[in-house]
């Protein structure tokens, strides 16, 4: 390990330690402390989105609408939706674990672009302030996907505001893609060729495209479906000659693609969890690169299934379900090789590796069940009823979010420099896990007995299965409440973190926790393939871990 | 089926048979599937836990095993697929010869207008056992018609027609949803459809004196003047009608469309939109003077001079009802 700076103090100096007070913070270009301003704006929209979703959970426990008016229901769905979405499961994992972890998994001091990245944060946070500014003012009830001409014509809602909040968040988005982008071809250390980058980075090499090919599309969708509401210019609404079906083709053009940017880098924590704590390479990394970068092209190619009973011409419905089944065969591949990577392993289960297998085993109850929904037999039956809604959770949160508490949870230690308690940390992804599927698992009934989505009151023969749901959430909002309290708490008593606790492969792990401002104090040159864990050996036992300094 | 706690959805149609026997296979196979991964995950995760003194053994990977894993379940899934396009190929094409029902979708209720004239909110009344083909637009937003117990949905769009149809098999009573979001009641526009015994419906349909759909349509046509240039023989400044619906029409640009409701709908709204061969665009707008309820009223007029012989809708073209863009 590369000899520490040490500081005037005494103390050893880290990025956390390099500059204090508010300005040293909202002016710094570190990449790392960028990441940890995203980590807390992400985790304040989380908890307000969390929020809406339990008032829709407690208003769903009766039949009647009981507990809000139809409109205010209207608006809690709608931004649970938009928050989650916008400012949440899209940013989540680039922004925050990317943010932090690409440059030192490609051995660089920083990202490409260090002053856009901090451009990028504040662009989300002026986003962010509308979408406040948003919910303050009376709120908005378009639903998350804005459909014309209920949008640009009907509400009287905040739509304009929102709308505008969700453009100036979308540049975050594309410069945070093209950032990593630019770092992952120009910025990699001597030797750290494409075939050894770690998978995480390939995700996020894969996401990025997305996010800078389709994000500025919905941009231009928002900005006609502004210009149609504010001057009525005829683009969606037919009575005014425009056509609503046109939002739709623009709006999943880019929200289908969306969905891979929430779940592929996802994907790229789940890789390297489940290698570290297998202590095994990782099976078939060819394989798996070439499936993020196909998912990422396909994913493009299959947005009109989201359009099936919209009145699309029926040999287009056909199109657009073969590529969907295409897009499948990827998604397939990794669960595939995350399970085979286990074989002939040498597992343990520390937190970390819960929530890897929460998130395969979640994964897999999502992705199969978009195979219903890319089926052109049974679509029709189940579209916008609440087997979509089960659908698209179990890949968003039991798919994105259990690998962002898995992926949290593993680079904590490099993260702040302390470890977080382990038992409560297994206690909280088995509480997650329950909760989860207490939650979502009933919707799935829900749906295919035809119960819609966006039902503020429904007919009493759905109540038992939605008790059950409202119920699971409870358990849900318990288990994410956890890790919350003691992340905060360790930051000041959890046990000081060495370098690499679990023994890891990864560049990220070769220096200190937390590490120096830029990361390495040598310019490390990589000889090895990712995942070398036959040279690494096992996790070291708990007692034996040296302390850091 | 379970008493007070259904977990399965009543069925009630010809296609809720064809859609559940394809959904009952998707659960199986995928339901082996997820049993598959979590068995050999639960095997793995036991079987290679660390133990002492043991350490793992590195595999790169397998071409022939990503190979088969990529194959295996892409051909499982065209099966899902091809059967999937047959049941949804059957859903889209509305039989020759069914009752026909007009709907106009509105925030929100749901407006139907029978052939006879009989009209219903938010109540449907159909026969068991006859093929019924719904003719749907909206007067505002985007809705979506959606019968659970017949396990079909259709989005009901402004400016235009959507179509979709059913056969019912089992009398009884029904959820009718509007599963598209269309604002504060959305949750409110639900309605019954009610399948009858054809003999209790020849007698609903009979209850009073209405005036035939297609007849309230003839008296617009000429009330609005259309029968001045849409004469019944060649001398008319507009084509002639008869026999025209279902026919494929050759336009002054060359291209040729099918006759059916949709264009007809938009031939009064925007007459310049296409053009028939060898006549001048000299036609007005009825933009804004017709409801959708007369406009169904035209259009059922139109069909019906048809004529007996060359059947009702000869629209058997899956693609009726479908975007004019795609």
């Amino acid at each position: 390990m590369a000899t520490a700076v040490v500081s005037d103090t005494g103390e050893r100096e880290t990025y956390l330690n390099a500059g204090y007070g508010l300005k040293s913070w909202l002016l710094t270009v570190d990449h790392k402390r960028i990441a940890l301003l995203y980590l807390i704006s992400i985790t304040f929209f989380f908890f307000i989105g969390g929020f809406f979703a339990l008032l829709i959970r407690l208003e769903l426990l009766t039949p009647a609408g009981e507990l809000v008016q139809s409109d205010t229901y209207n608006k809690l769905f709608t931004m649970h939706g938009q928050v989650m979405v916008f400012f949440f499961v899209i940013p989540g994992v680039p922004a925050v674990l990317g943010n932090f972890l690409i440059p030192l998994m490609v051995g660089a001091k920083d990202l490409a672009f260090p002053r856009i990245n901090l451009l990028s944060w504040y662009l989300y946070v002026i986003g962010g302030i509308l979408m406040i500014y948003t919910i303050l003012n009376g709120g908005v009830d378009t639903g998350w996907t804005f459909y014309t001409p209920l949008s640009t014509e009907f509400l009287k809602t905040n739509v304009i505001s929102a709308a505008l909040g969700i453009f100036v968040a979308g540049f975050s988005s594309i410069l945070t893609g093209l950032n990593f982008i630019v770092t992952i071809h120009r910025m990699r250390a001597p030797g750290m060729t494409w075939n050894r980058l770690p998978l995480f980075v390939w995700a996020h090499y894969a996401t990025s495209i997305i996010q800078v090919l389709g994000t500025p599309v919905v941009a231009i969708t928002i900005v006609l479906v502004a210009l149609e509401r504010l001057f009525h210019l005829g683009v969606f609404n037919p009575a005014l000659g425009g056509d609503p079906l046109l939002f739709q083709h623009l709006f999943w053009f880019y929200s289908h693609p969306a969905v891979y940017i929430m779940i592929l880098p996802s994907m790229g924590v789940v890789s390297e969890i489940v290698c570290c704590f297998s202590r095994k390479r990782i099976f078939g990394y060819k394989a798996m690169t070439l499936a993020v970068v196909g998912i990422a092209v396909i994913g493009f190619l299959v947005w009109a299934h989201h359009m099936f009973v919209a009145g699309i011409s029926v040999y287009a419905a056909l199109i657009f379900s073969l590529l969907s089944y295409f897009v499948a065969v990827p998604s397939a591949i990794k669960v595939f090789n995350w399970t085979a990577t286990m074989y002939k392993g040498s597992i343990t289960y520390q937190t970390p590796m819960l929530y890897a297998f929460g998130f395969v085993g979640l994964f897999t109850i999502g992705g199969l069940t978009g195979l219903f929904l890319a089926c052109l037999g049974v679509d029709p039956h189940v579209h916008d009823t609440y087997f979509v809604i089960a659908h698209f959770h179990y890949i968003m949160v039991g798919g994105m979010v259990m690998a962002y508490l898995g992926g949290m949870h593993f680079w904590w230690p490099k993260i702040s420099g302390r470890m977080y308690p382990e038992g409560w940390g297994k206690l909280a992804a088995l509480i997650v896990f329950i909760g989860f599927n207490l939650t979502f698992f009933p919707q799935f009934i829900l749906g295919y007995m035809g119960m819609p989505r966006r039902y503020h009151s429904y007919p009493a023969e759905f109540q038992i299965l939605n008790v059950l749901s409202t119920a699971g959430a409870t358990i849900l909002a318990v288990g994410y409440l956890l890790p919350m309290v003691y992340f905060v708490w360790s930051m000041r008593y959890g046990k000081p973190a060495p370098a690499n606790p679990w023994n890891a492969a990864g560049l990220e792990w070769q220096t200190d926790s937390p590490p120096p401002t830029f990361n390495f104090d040598e310019q490390p040159v990589v000889t090895w393939e990712a995942y070398n864990y036959d040279e690494i050996g096992e996790i070291p036992e708990r007692e034996e871990v040296p302390v850091a300094h | 089926m379970f008493g007070h706690f259904p977990l399965w959805p009543e069925s009630a149609s010809t296609n809720a048979g064809n859609v559940d026997a394809l959904y009952i296979f998707l659960l199986l196979v995928s339901g082996i599937m997820t049993l598959l991964i979590f068995t050999v995950l639960t095997i793995f995760a036991v079987r290679f836990r660390k133990r002492r003194g043991q350490r793992a053994v590195q595999i790169e990977g397998s071409h022939h095993l990503e190979i088969t894993w990529s194959i295996i379940p892409f051909c499982v899934m065209m099966v899902f697929y091809i059967w999937g396009v047959v049941i949804f190929f059957q859903q889209r094409t509305p039989p020759q010869d069914a009752t026909e029902v007009y709907t106009v979708a509105k925030q929100w209720m749901w407006k139907f207008e029978h052939q006879g004239g009989q009209r219903e909110i938010n109540e449907l009344h159909v026969p068991v056992g006859r093929d019924v083909k719904m003719i749907m637009t909206s007067q505002d937003v985007i809705h979506s018609f959606f019968v659970p117990a017949f396990r079909i949905k259709q989005d009901v769009l402004p400016g235009r027609y959507t179509t979709l149809w059913f056969h019912a098999t089992k009398p009884g009573t029904y959820h009718l949803f509007c599963s598209q979001y269309c604002g504060t009641q959305h949750s409110g526009m639900i309605g019954w459809i009610t399948v009858m015994e054809p003999r209790e419906y020849e007698a609903w349909m009979s209850g009073g004196g209405n005036q035939p759909l297609a007849v309230t349509g003839e008296k617009l046509f000429s009330e609005l003047g259309c029968v001045t240039c849409h004469r019944s023989d060649t001398q008319g400044r507009g084509p002639n009608l008869a026999g025209l619906f279902g026919k494929s029409v050759l336009l002054e640009d060359g291209r040729t469309v099918t006759a059916d409701e949709n264009y007809i709908r938009e031939s009064i709204l925007e007459p310049g939109a296409k053009i028939v061969r060898g006549f001048k665009p000299v036609m007005p707008t009825f933009q804004g003077q017709v409801s959708d309820e007369q406009l169904n009223a035209l259009v059922d007029y139109v069909k019906s001079l048809a004529g007996p012989q060359s059947g009702r809708p000869a629209n058997t073209d899956p693609v009726a009802g479908a975007s004019p863009q795609l």
